[in-house]
Parts: C-alpha cells; sequence; structure tokens
C-alpha cells in the first residue's frame, strides 16, 4: 500500500518561558493512500499538534514528516503554503467559516486558489447542500456549517484530509450526518483521509484507529470490520 | 449571489467594509477632511500663485516701484542707463477727491498718468469695457472696474474731480484693471471699499497740464533684467532721485496690492502645512486600531485563509486592501468637499482681488497629492497589524488567542488601597494594559482641542488688535488728507467744517533712519502732546505721547535698527528736503501694528526750520452733519482725500467676525469630526472586546446603567486626560500661528482667555460622550445568550 505520511521521531515542545510542553515525544507513523485513520485521545495527547504538522500548519521541534516523497520538515513557510494550497484539505472543529461570505463563497475561498478545483457548487452537492448555496453561515444549522467546511475541504481535490473534532461541536445525529459525508468522499473520492476525535465511538468506521497517550502513539488497531456511520451514536 | 470575476476574498474584503461602515465613515470623515484641506489650501496657493505670475507676466508688472516729488523726464534715460534695468516708465501720480453723481460721500481716488505714445509699457492695464481715453482728451478717463461696478458708472458717463484746486467735470471712457491694483486699498485705509476709493487714468498731457507737471514724473516704474540685483538698482535710482524729493525706492515685497496677495499666500501655504498632516496621523492611527482589532476578531479566519493555502502576502494585502478601502471613501469626501472649499475660496477671492481672470483649475497633481497622501497614511496606519497578520504562524491563528495578561503592578496596589469599585478598576486597568493605544487616543483627543484653542485664539487675538488700534489708538471719526502739507492753521478751517466738533492736526514725514550700517525708510508721525483722537498706545494699553525733542520709535522698529533710549539716529529726510540730522531715541514703544516712528510736532517743524505743517487732520465729526460735510469737502480744493474711520471700522470689523465665525465653524466641525472618529473608534473597539465581558456582568446582575459606566467610562476618562495635554497644544499651534503671521509689519497678540480653553475642553467631551452613547445604544441592545455563545 501506497504511504502517504511518514513521521520518524516527530517531537514538538512548547516553551512557554517558565514550561516546556511535550506536545508529540518521538512519534513514528503511516499512513496509507486512501485510508481513512482514526486518531483517538484524551485532550492534550498530542494528536492535534501531529494533525497540525501533518497539515503545514505548524512545526516540528525535532524529528521527520514525509508526504510521499517530500519531506515537509525541510520545508519553510513559502513552500509549506504552497504544499497546503496543492494537496491539503482542512475540516475544523468551530468550521472556521467565514461569517461574511455565503455558503458557496467559503467554497470559493479556496476554489479561487487551488490548482485544480472542482466547481464550488458540485462540492457543495457532495456534501448535500445543493439548496443552501446563497446561505450565510449564520443562516444554517451546525451540522450545515460543518458540511459546508467539509465541500470547502474537498473542493480543491486534495490528496489527504485532516479533520480536527470535526464532531465536537455538533449533537450525535447531525454528528452522525458528517460522518457520513466524511466516509463517502473517502469511499468515493479515494481521499485519505485522518479524523482526530476523542469519541471512542467514532473509531468504527476507521480503517485504522491510532491511539495517543502523553504525546506518543499508544496502540495501533486493525478494523477487521467498518460499520457505517448511521449505526455509530453517543 | 455570484459575482463573476470577483474572488471570494475580495467579496469578504466587501462585506467586511459594508458591516464596518459606520467605523469606516468616522474614519473617512477625518481623512476627507485632510484632503480637503490640503486640495482647498494647496489648489489655491497654487492657483493664485499661477494666476499672479501670468497676469504679471502678461501685464509687465514692474519689479521696482519709486516717488518723487518732480523729477524731470530726462532723468528716466539715465534711469534705464542703471545696470539691470530692462524697462524704466515716468508717471504722474496724485491724489484728488471726486464728486460721483449719486455718491453722497466723498470719494478718493489715485490719479496715474497713461504715456501719450500709445498706453503703458509697464503695469500695462486690461480693457474691461470701452476704450482707453484718447492721448490727447483733456476730460477723458478710465476707471479701474470694481470702482464704476460699486458706483454703477458707466462709460460716457460724467463725474467731477478736484484736480489741483480746480474742479474739473471728466468723462469716463472705459474700465481697466490693473496688476498694481490687484488688491485696491486707499490711503489710510484697512480693507478696500470700492465705493468710495478708486483709481482714475488720466492721458499724460491733461494730467501733467492740471498738476504743472509737464515734462516731470513723480512716480517711477522699473523692470528688471532676469538675474539683476534689485537692491543695487533701488540704491541707485535712489541716488540719481535723491535731488528731486526721491522718497525711496522700494520693490515688489513693498508693494500694496501685491503684499496682500504675498502674505494671503503664505497663509494658504502655512494652511496647507499644520492641518492636513494632523488629520492625515489621526486617520493613520484610526485605521491601525480599526485593523488591529478587526485582525483580533478574524485570527481563527486568518488560521483558516492560511492552512487552505493563501500566502502572508495575499492575507497583508487583504487587510492592506481594507483600509484602502476606507481610504478611497475618505479621498472621495475629501476631493467632493475640497472642491466645494476650493470653488468657496475663489468667490472669496473674486471678492477682494481684482483679477481679469483666475486660473482656478485644481490641478490634476493636487487631487493625485492628496489621495496618494491618504492612501499611505491608511496604508502607513494598517501594515504594522496587516504584517503581524501575515506573519502569525497558522497553528497559533487557529487557536483562540490567550486571554489579554494583566498583572499586578505598584499602581495596581495602589488601586485596591484605595477601594475602587471593580468596575473603576477594570476601567484603569484596561487603559494601563493598551498603554500605547490609550495614549494615541488621548493626543487625538488632544488635538481636537488644541485646533479649538488655536481657533480661539485667533478670534480674541483680532479682538485685541481691533480694539488697541480702533477703540483706544485711532478715535477720530474721519481723516482728511492733504497733499501737499498744509500750514497748521488750516486747523481752523477745519474745526469750522460742518458738524466738526474736534480737529487735530498730524505732521507725516518720510525719513531714511540710519544706525550703523542699518537703515530703514519710515514715515516718522509727528503730533502735538495731548493729542486726543489719534493717540500712540503700547501693547499693554498705556497712551504714549512723544518725547519732547528726540524720537519715539517702535519695538520692532528698535530691533530693526539695533537702537536702544539714548543712541543717536541719523534721520535722513526725503521728499525733496534732503538734510540729514541726528536725533536721539528717547523712548521704546512695543505695538501689534507699524514701524513706527514718532515725534512731537512742534520738535519736528523746529527741525525743518519751518512754520507748522499738517499732512493729515483728525476729526471728531456729528454724524447728523455728515452729509452737510461731504457736500462742503467735495467743494474743498486743497483736499486731496478723506478717510472715514467709523465706516471703515465697522466693515473691517464684519469682515473680520464673519471671517472668524466662519474659521470657528470649520474649527468646531473639525474638532468634533476628529473626536467623534477617535471616541467612536475607540468604544466600538472596547465593545467588541469586552461584549463576552460586559454581557457576563450583565448576568451576573450589573445594571444596563452599570456595565455602560465601564465601557463609557474609559473613553471619557481618555477624553478628561486629554484637556491638559490639549491645552498645552492650543497653545504651542496658537503660538506658532501667531509667530508665523508676525510680519515686518504688525504681529498678532498671543491672546488667551479662560473662556477658549473652556470652551474646547466642552466641545470635545460632549462630542465623546455624544460618541459613546452611540456605542452605548449597541450595548443595550446586546444578545446576552449570543455573545456567550460565540467563540472569541
Amino acid at each position: 500500500m501506497d504511504t502517504v505520511f511518514r513521521t520518524k521521531g516527530l517531537t514538538k515542545i512548547y516553551d512557554t518561558g517558565t514550561l516546556q510542553v511535550r506536545a508529540l515525544d518521538g512519534v513514528d507513523l503511516e499512513l496509507y493512500a486512501g485510508e481513512l485513520a482514526v486518531l483517538l485521545g484524551p485532550s492534550g495527547s498530542g494528536k492535534s499538534t501531529l494533525l497540525n504538522i501533518l497539515g503545514g500548519l505548524d512545526q516540528a521541534t525535532s524529528g521527520h514528516v514525509w508526504f510521499h516523497d517530500l519531506e515537509l520538515t525541510s520545508l519553510n513557510a513559502r513552500r509549506l503554503t504552497q504544499y497546503r494550497r496543492d494537496h491539503v484539505g482542512f475540516v475544523f472543529q468551530f468550521y472556521n467559516l467565514v461569517a461574511s461570505l455565503t455558503a458557496r463563497e467559503n467554497v470559493q475561498l479556496v476554489t479561487d486558489v487551488a490548482p485544480n478545483p472542482m466547481p464550488a457548487d458540485e462540492a457543495l452537492a457532495q456534501v448535500g447542500l445543493e439548496h443552501r448555496l446563497d446561505h450565510f453561515p449564520a443562516e444554517m444549522s451546525g451540522g450545515e456549517q460543518q458540511r459546508v467546511a467539509i465541500a470547502r475541504a474537498i473542493a480543491k481535490r486534495p490528496e489527504v484530509l485532516l479533520c480536527d473534532e470535526p464532531t465536537g461541536a455538533l449533537d450525535s445525529k447531525t454528528g452522525v450526518q458528517v460522518l457520513e459525508v466524511l466516509r463517502e468522499v473517502n469511499d468515493r473520492l479515494g481521499t485519505t483521509t485522518a479524523v482526530i476525535t476523542h469519541n471512542a465511538a467514532i473509531r468504527k468506521m476507521a480503517h485504522r484507529v491510532v491511539y495517543f497517550l502523553d504525546g506518543r502513539i499508544d496502540r495501533v488497531e486493525q478494523n477487521e470490520t467498518r460499520i457505517a456511520p448511521a449505526e455509530i451514536t453517543w | 449571489m455570484v459575482r463573476p470575476g470577483i474572488s471570494a476574498l475580495d467579496r469578504k474584503l466587501l462585506r467586511d467594509f459594508q458591516r464596518l461602515w459606520a467605523q469606516a465613515l468616522a474614519i473617512a470623515a477625518v481623512l476627507g477632511c485632510g484632503v480637503a484641506i490640503l486640495l482647498a489650501t494647496f489648489g489655491t496657493y497654487v492657483s493664485l500663485e499661477e494666476t499672479r505670475t501670468a497676469y504679471y507676466e502678461r501685464q509687465r508688472f514692474a519689479d521696482v516701484f519709486a516717488d518723487a516729488n518732480r523729477a524731470p523726464r530726462w532723468l528716466l534715460r539715465e534711469v534705464r542707463a542703471i545696470e539691470g534695468v530692462r524697462a524704466a516708465e515716468g508717471r504722474i501720480s496724485q491724489f484728488a477727491v471726486l464728486d460721483v453723481p449719486g455718491q453722497e460721500e466723498t470719494v478718493t481716488a489715485r490719479l496715474l498718468s497713461l504715456p501719450a505714445d500709445g498706453g503703458a509699457r509697464l503695469n500695462v492695464p486690461v480693457l474691461r469695457q470701452g476704450r482707453l481715453p484718447a492721448p490727447e482728451a483733456i476730460d477723458e478717463v478710465a476707471v479701474n472696474q470694481p470702482f464704476a461696478q460699486a458706483n454703477g458708472l458707466l462709460p460716457g458717463d460724467r463725474f467731477f474731480a478736484n484736480l489741483n484746486g480746480r474742479k474739473r467735470e471728466l468723462t469716463l471712457t472705459g474700465t481697466l484693471l490693473s496688476p498694481e491694483f490687484i488688491y485696491t486699498i486707499g490711503p489710510g485705509a484697512l480693507m478696500p471699499d470700492n465705493e468710495t476709493f478708486g483709481v482714475v487714468w488720466m492721458p499724460e498731457a491733461a494730467l501733467a497740464a492740471a498738476f504743472d507737471m509737464d515734462g516731470a514724473f513723480n512716480s517711477a516704474a522699473l523692470r528688471l533684467a532676469p538675474g539683476a540685483s534689485e537692491q543695487d538698482v533701488i540704491d541707485r535710482l535712489d541716488h540719481l532721485l535723491e535731488p528731486y524729493g526721491g522718497l525711496g525706492a522700494y520693490g515688489r515685497d513693498l508693494q500694496v496690492s501685491n503684499s496682500f496677495i504675498e502674505s494671503e499666500l503664505e497663509q494658504q501655504k502655512t494652511g496647507a502645512m499644520i492641518l492636513p498632516p494632523i488629520f492625515y496621523g489621526i486617520s493613520a492611527f484610526l485605521v491601525g486600531m480599526v485593523i488591529s482589532r478587526i485582525i483580533a476578531l478574524e485570527r481563527s479566519e486568518i488560521g483558516l485563509l492560511k492552512a487552505v493555502g493563501y500566502t502572508d502576502t495575499e492575507i497583508c494585502v487583504h487587510y492592506l486592501m481594507l483600509a484602502g478601502l476606507v481610504a478611497v471613501l475618505g479621498i472621495a469626501i475629501g476631493w467632493g468637499l475640497g472642491t466645494w472649499l476650493a470653488r468657496a475660496l475663489a468667490r472669496l477671492y473674486a471678492q477682494f482681488f481684482d483679477f481679469p481672470y483666475l486660473i482656478y483649475n485644481l490641478s490634476f497633481s493636487v487631487y493625485a497629492l492628496s489621495g496618494l497622501l491618504a492612501i499611505a497614511s491608511a496604508a502607513l496606519g494598517a501594515a504594522r497589524s496587516a504584517l503581524r497578520a501575515a506573519r502569525m504562524p497558522p497553528a497559533v491563528a487557529m487557536a483562540p488567542p490567550a486571554p489579554p495578561r494583566f498583572w499586578r503592578t505598584l499602581l495596581d496596589r495602589v488601586l485596591s488601597a484605595l477601594k475602587m469599585s471593580q468596575p473603576a478598576m477594570m476601567i484603569l486597568r484596561s487603559l494601563m494594559r493598551w498603554p500605547l493605544r490609550s495614549a494615541f487616543t488621548t493626543l487625538g483627543l488632544s488635538l481636537a482641542v488644541g485646533v479649538l484653542v488655536a481657533s480661539s485664539f485667533f478670534a480674541d487675538a483680532l479682538d485685541e488688535l481691533i480694539e488697541t488700534t480702533f477703540d483706544r489708538a485711532n478715535r477720530q471719526d474721519a481723516i482728511l488728507l492733504f497733499e501737499p502739507d498744509v500750514p497748521e492753521t488750516a486747523l481752523a478751517d477745519v474745526a469750522r467744517l460742518p458738524g466738526v466738533l474736534r480737529a487735530e492736526g498730524q505732521l507725516f514725514q518720510s525719513a531714511r533712519l540710519h544706525h550703523g550700517h542699518r537703515q530703514k525708510d519710515v514715515a516718522i508721525e509727528a503730533r502735538r502732546p495731548g493729542a486726543d483722537l489719534a493717540r500712540i498706545i503700547a501693547s499693554d494699553g498705556r497712551v504714549v505721547d512723544p518725547p519732547r525733542d528726540g524720537l519715539l520709535v517702535s519695538e520692532r522698529l528698535a530691533d530693526h535698527l539695533a537702537v536702544r533710549p539714548g543712541d543717536r539716529i541719523e534721520v535722513e529726510f526725503l521728499g525733496g528736503i534732503n538734510e540729514t540730522h541726528s536725533v536721539r531715541v528717547d523712548g521704546i514703544v512695543t505695538q501689534y501694528v507699524g514701524l513706527g516712528a514718532y515725534m512731537d510736532l512742534g520738535a519736528l517743524n523746529r527741525l525743518l526750520r519751518q512754520a507748522p505743517q499738517i499732512s493729515v487732520a483728525n476729526m471728531k465729526v456729528d454724524a447728523r452733519a455728515l452729509p452737510e460735510l461731504h457736500r462742503v469737502l467735495k467743494e474743498t480744493p486743497e483736499l486731496s482725500g478723506l478717510v472715514l474711520l467709523d465706516k471703515m471700522h465697522r466693515s473691517f470689523e464684519d469682515t473680520i467676525r464673519q471671517n472668524v465665525v466662519i474659521m470657528t465653524s470649520i474649527y468646531v466641525a473639525v474638532a468634533v469630526l476628529i473626536t467623534f472618529g477617535v471616541a467612536y473608534n475607540g468604544a466600538r473597539i472596547q465593545l467588541s472586546e469586552r461584549a463576552r465581558e460586559l454581557a457576563s456582568l450583565r448576568i451576573l446582575g450589573f445594571s444596563r446603567g452599570e456595565v455602560s459606566f465601564i465601557l463609557m467610562g474609559e473613553t471619557m476618562l481618555l477624553a478628561l486626560l486629554a484637556q491638559p495635554p490639549g491645552w498645552l497644544i492650543g497653545g504651542a499651534i496658537a503660538f506658532t500661528l501667531a509667530e508665523g503671521s508676525t510680519s515686518d509689519l504688525y504681529e498678532i497678540p498671543l491672546v488667551l482667555e479662560p473662556a477658549g480653553f473652556a470652551q474646547a475642553s466642552l466641545v470635545v467631551l460632549g462630542a465623546a460622550l455624544v460618541s459613546s452613547l452611540l456605542v452605548r445604544r449597541r450595548l443595550d441592545s446586546l444578545d446576552l445568550v449570543q455573545v456567550m455563545k460565540t467563540r472569541e
């Protein structure tokens, strides 16, 4: 299987001056093409930090990260921006939509700068929002907003989709709808997807589950049988 | 709705701008003021300067002027031979009293000869209506256009003139404008009065015959070659004219009309240099404040933009463009307002200055300059924040901002010892947490106070000036001008004129004062001790009498000549006397206006070894007898002019009042705009930063009043703190204005009245209160639940 991400001895230390926090402590991990991985762990276990580094939002203190053959840890800020622009889609817990832009325009934020995007309308149709194109974030429910965020992430046809607590701000029913969209994208487009969560119930929809504890990988599980998001409740 | 061609980011920009309209407008108004004032003052300066230059060039305005008693025409050959002189013209110039039908008052006229051989070659008048008088005609004249208009005179009309003691009827052939009389002001007058003062051009032969000046001239105009030394020419000319009663040659700087325009130009230039930078600076600060807050609010959006691959440059440009939009709005306001203001100024100039045309096209470059400066100041204001936004690492931007750090300082201990309420503590802590922002807000508000203090200073200073010059120094109702001087005994005749209650004589004698290598041409004023109608008033209000023998000089003149009481100076009398006497300076008097040199009338006449003479008679007149007085004066042959001080005083004061009212209104508007821009934006930003905090307090049970106290308290506290520095700034601006307006001839007294400070403070505090009340309304309608739900 094709390896999309590979990390070696990845370490991130936050230095607040008086205190040093080891957010990541020598993480070795591989993510494979087309898989849906769930990164599970309590708050502060380092999963968000890992996701930020994989996505080129943050830089490691030491260790290495490769995206295919591209070593992310050797890139400067400008090249990292280029990398994000070309390859990565993000979904955040608080959706991070631009309040002053409509659903379509939020997606266009990405399609305006991506090299080979799909039309914004198509991306929104993929997440079932073809009827909400011209609504502003304030006019949509939390679940709808998160689907806009997913549409925005997939619109550039990214190779990887990085989701940080995508259901964290949603109730169970809406959360499931969002998971269904993620699963669908993963199945249909084959986008490598990493989902961060501290919600253990979600792990059952993944190909693999990576458990985090205190900045290290505790263990990795392979799901022999995946269940559909509709069967998940919390 | 999809607008093709506009990127999503640009749409965000436009919507952000829409959302911020009130704040953007407040800033744009301040910026617009700067643009407008720059446009109007600089634009006016440029067009006035261009018009004057073109007019002078086309009409060959002279560079050097000189008056004498009576010089032979052949002397002009020698004048033309002076090195650096390109052309010279000799003219006859006289004063006369006119009797214009329909004009009850006595009119004073300056008569000028038109050369016989086809008109003037220097100071060429522009024909506006009719034709020039025929060279051989003895009763044809042309007058300056404003005079004709003010008196309803048309070519073909007739009026009377008292020419050298003979009353003559003259026919008007045409109206003229001349570069010599752009600002037409009569002898002894403070401002133009076209009804009672006019310029009359008469063929040389006729004027020479009337004043017995055949083959002679008494006024010379010279044009210099490029690069010629004006001072050398003046010295040579003085030397040539000395035997013929030369009164001292002078350059354009002392030519009356030109010096008025010069001072107007100077004022426009000062205006263009002082005010606009204040506005541009404040706008830059406000833009910075607002953009920095927006960036704080949009922190996560910036993180997102970076996450999806927008570059630092794109993000930086995005926020700079927001500042750019504010600048564009400001420029639109400024250009509109500035064009209007410039037109208003042009109308004002048309009222006081007589140009045959006014080159009044605000040039493209002035628009461009004011606009570019506006964009630059907005960009400068936003640059720091925009760069910070661009440099923020994406992972940091995505995370919620750390709560602002407050720390306990010595001051906190003092505050707790004072047992201040929590809301009061919140206000004070916030001031200390953002010291730079607090300082700039205070500075902005102080500038508003300063501008107001400075404007009231101008009104008070002019009041003081008017009171000293009119009410206390010159208390006569009218002045009779004699040319030549008449024996002092003529005062008895003056006293017998109808309505004259009291008459006093005064002698003006042109002289060149020398002390060491320094010299100055002045008119020595001589009067009898105890003269009551025209008095010498020191700037401290004392009435001073000239010394019995020596000379009393104004402080300005004393500085110029570097003399102290007790020093002796050489007094070289001009105007045909050609004597030099050594006279002791017996006193120095500080005055606002003029380069005064004063002597006792008896002493001066003794020095000149002549029977007592006077040049003017000052009169106290019974107003009811004025028509009768005018009627008699029109028939009085020796008289060369009349000045009605009461009328002049009133029109001068009216003009000044009107200008002061206009200026004060502009300054108040300006100060209110600045205050509003600063206070409103400050309060809006506080509300935005503190919405959650304030909503929490409301949930905890604080009343609306208590919560708005926190919000408004900070703004009002800053406004209060801004007062003392504002007074200082105002004092400094006033001082600069006073210094800047001080010329060789007058100084503006630095008068700062407590009422001016109080008014300034009240206006600014009031405007700050209104601004924060406007923001308070938003606080009242705060949706508590919503605010608590939103993630900062």
